[in-house]
This record gives C-alpha cells, structure tokens and sequence, in this order.
C-alpha cells in the first residue's frame, strides 16, 4: 500500500511495475491530468492546497475501504500539490488484484470518495486572476452510487 | 480552554492565517460554540465564518460537525469543501 502526497511529478510505468506481482492478474489505473484550454475554459494554472497529516489519514482510510470490499493485492495513491500546469498529471490511483473487475471498481470507488473525502483545494489561474474552485454535486452524486 | 484553529483555501485567506491559537472562556463545549468567539478576531474571520452551510470541520484530523465536543488542546479546522483528485 503506497499512498503519497507530492509536489514532483510521478512515472505512471514504474509505479505500475511496482504492482506487479505473481498473484496480480490485473491493475487499474487512473490518471488525473489538469485540464486547460477546454472550449471557452482558459485556465493557465492549477494551484493545490492540502491538510499535512489529515490528507494522507484520510487517503488511507479509503484505501482501507477498497480493500475491505474487494480482493485487492495493492493499492497506490498519488496525489499533487502545488502549481501545476495544464496538461501535467495531478493524481494517480491503482489498483492491483488477481482479477479485473475487481480493480476497475476498486480504482473508480477510491476516486470518487477522493474527490468528496480528501481535504484537498484546488485553485484555477486565469492569467492574473485566481478563483478556488467550487465543489460539485455531480462528485456528491458519484460518491453515493456506491452505498446503493 | 486553549484550541489549535487552523483554515484552508479561501477560509485562510479571508482569515489572513493557516494557524492561530485562541483561548475561550469555560461553556465552549462544542465547534458550534467556538465560531462566535473566532468571528470577534477580525472582520475577515467574521466573513470566513459567515456561512457555516459551506464550511467543513474537522478536529483532530477528523471530520467533525457543529455538534463535534472540543477540549483543551484540541485542533479545530475549518475549511471550504474538499475539490482534489
């Protein structure tokens, strides 16, 4: 179980190589990037706060959920802090187990409880002007799927 | 009472502090009872603390709410909700 909050970057390859093991059948992973100049939206960057010590308990302790609902072999967290740039990768999850299905939801559950759970802020830069950005119901509404 | 309070995001910035530490008379039991004496400390904080509706607690390190019980030394954070990932 790795989980990591960082301001340098990560290598998607060998963190996936990390995971690998005799008894994984299959890891998933999901890459989060910064996402700029999408239609009328010219964010120039992104600026990530987090809470030193509660962020990483509170990585874990969803981790620990995915765990406790699926077989997994292991799982990697990895989440940016700091000024980011579009295009640059912000968080990675993986998940490894024997099959799967297993760790597609796993990857997905731990992503969507990321987004409501884990004390981080994210700012966007508009050339001078910085706005926090807003939560969204839509990360509400993705993290509740899973308690139906 | 002597509390740890610390703000995240754009609760910092109204505030002008990531960390403060503040002592509060006897009957403080709970979060809901710390945010009048926190908004008297500047017309910043008075606006961070304006609308507990979009605000988190957490104490501890661990998510909280108006009704979470405090004690001395604890840590008390307020901050906007969570946008990582």
């Amino acid at each position: 179980m790795t989980v990591r909050v960082q301001s340098e970057d990560f290598d998607v390859g060998a963190e996936s190589r990390a995971l690998q093991a005799e008894t994984v059948g299959g890891i998933a992973l999901f890459v989060g990037t910064v996402r700029g100049l999408s239609s009328d939206d010219g964010v120039t960057a992104m600026v990530l706060e987090h809470f030193p010590g509660m962020t990483e308990g509170e990585l874990e302790r969803i981790e620990a959920e995915a765990r406790a609902r699926w077989p997994l072999e292991d799982v990697t967290i990895i989440h940016r802090v700091g000024r980011l740039l579009p295009g640059e990768q912000i968080v990675l999850v993986a998940a490894a187990s024997a099959h799967r299905r297993a760790a597609f939801d796993a990857a997905q559950f731990i992503m969507d409880f990321l987004k409501t759970d884990a004390p981080f802020w994210k700012a966007e830069e508009r050339g001078d002007d910085r706005r926090w950005v807003e939560a969204r119901d839509s990360d509400s509404t993705a993290r509740g799927r899973w308690s139906e | 009472m002597t509390l740890t309070i610390r703000y995240f995001a754009w609760m910092r910035e109204h505030t002008g502090t990531d960390l403060e530490t503040v002592d509060l008379p006897d009957g403080v039991a709970r979060v809901g009872d710390l945010v009048p004496h926190l908004a008297t400390i500047s017309d910043g904080h008075a606006l961070a603390l304006q609308n507990l509706q979009v605000v988190r607690v957490a104490v501890n390190r661990a998510y909280g709410d108006l009704d979470t019980p405090v004690a001395a030394g604890d840590e008390v954070a307020f901050f906007p909700p969570v946008t990582g990932g």
